[in-house]
């Protein structure tokens, strides 16, 4: 059976209709003001980062400082950028999985062959 | 209608697009590609034989100065970040209609990511230089290799974005077709945030 044949037969329009969930996700996006924003925030924080660096503060506040800064901007970037605050739950679901996965492999790898990140 | 554009407009279970369904998967598994490499380095870096290091190191008495150039590696993370930003307009632009629009920052966002490249060739060159190679040390190899794959990865989606710049000049992406520019935004999105994870963890915290 052709694709014609079946979509006839199940009285499904010729021209089929764009996914739902697709349309409903593309309507809820940010426009090109808020992510303008969004990038003047991500600079300011890379600056911030930079800054601290050459500030001379005690290291374990430095890393602290630093991993916080970058899990902000990672965060804001999948969030608004990549769109995973507006988007289906499914697809946050594939990224956090090989995320948390990653993140697994990289704790049990430093903390059973000796690296260090401080 | 060709075989490739049915298909795309097939119903699924899910109500979402597979095309995108798989490029979640496969950035899910790039996570732990780029994971793994991050952890190799932060394991290798300090178990160096010899010079040359990422910051200040001595060896048989002698002071090595590091290796690293943090404004340079900061003017690069930041060009890196704004490509994310003129890619996101595109994006914004081409799902409003504004093929124009699109255009302009689709070509935005594949100059800067050239930008970064050129930056990371002269860093290498540099680095080289200063007698760092692939097998010089165990800094050397997986500085290069994990950096090196990230440079790849930019490189193949400045391909990509030069491809759809081209597409779009012969008027075949329309305000229809912007999941197109949409998976190509996630993946130059991802590139960024490996960069974002790299910037911090290897350029800023040293041991």
């Amino acid at each position: 059976m052709t694709l014609a044949e079946y979509r006839k037969r199940r009285g499904i329009d010729a021209a089929p209709p764009e996914h739902a969930a697709e349309r409903e996700h593309v309507e809820k996006h940010p426009g090109a003001l808020e992510y303008a924003q969004i990038g003047t925030i991500l600079a300011v924080i890379t600056g911030v980062e930079v800054g601290i660096y050459y500030m001379g503060v005690a290291h374990a506040l430095l890393v602290i400082g630093l991993m916080v800064l970058s899990a902000t901007k990672f965060s804001m970037v999948v969030l608004w950028f990549m769109h995973l605050k507006f988007d289906h739950r499914l697809f946050s679901s594939m990224f956090v999985l090989g995320f948390i996965l990653a993140l697994s492999i990289f704790t049990v790898v430093l903390a059973t062959v000796g690296g260090k990140l401080v | 209608m060709t075989q490739a554009a049915a298909t795309s407009h097939l119903e699924t279970s899910t109500g979402l697009d597979n095309r995108k369904l798989l490029m979640w998967l496969f950035l899910g598994s790039e996570c732990l590609f780029f994971g793994s490499l991050i952890a190799a380095y932060l394991l290798y870096r300090d178990r160096g034989t010899g010079p040359p290091c990422p910051s200040d190191c001595a060896f048989d008495g002698v002071q090595y100065e590091g290796l690293f150039d943090i404004p340079f590696t900061s003017v690069s993370a930041f060009v890196l970040l704004m490509s994310s930003v003129s890619m996101v307009l595109a994006l914004a632009a081409i799902q409003r209609g504004n093929v124009r629009g699109m255009q302009i920052w689709l070509f935005t966002t594949a100059t800067l990511g050239l930008l970064f490249i050129s930056g990371q060739a002269f860093e290498f060159t540099e680095f080289n230089h200063e007698g760092l190679s692939l097998s010089t040390n165990l800094f050397g190899t997986t500085f290069f290799v994990l950096t090196g794959f990230h440079g790849a990865h930019v490189t193949i989606g400045v391909l990509i974005l030069l491809s759809l710049f081209t597409v779009s000049l012969q008027g075949r992406i329309q305000q229809k077709d912007s999941l197109n520019v949409e998976l190509a935004g996630l993946y130059w999105h991802f590139v960024d945030i490996v960069w974002i994870v790299i910037f911090t963890l290897i350029y800023l915290i040293q041991p």
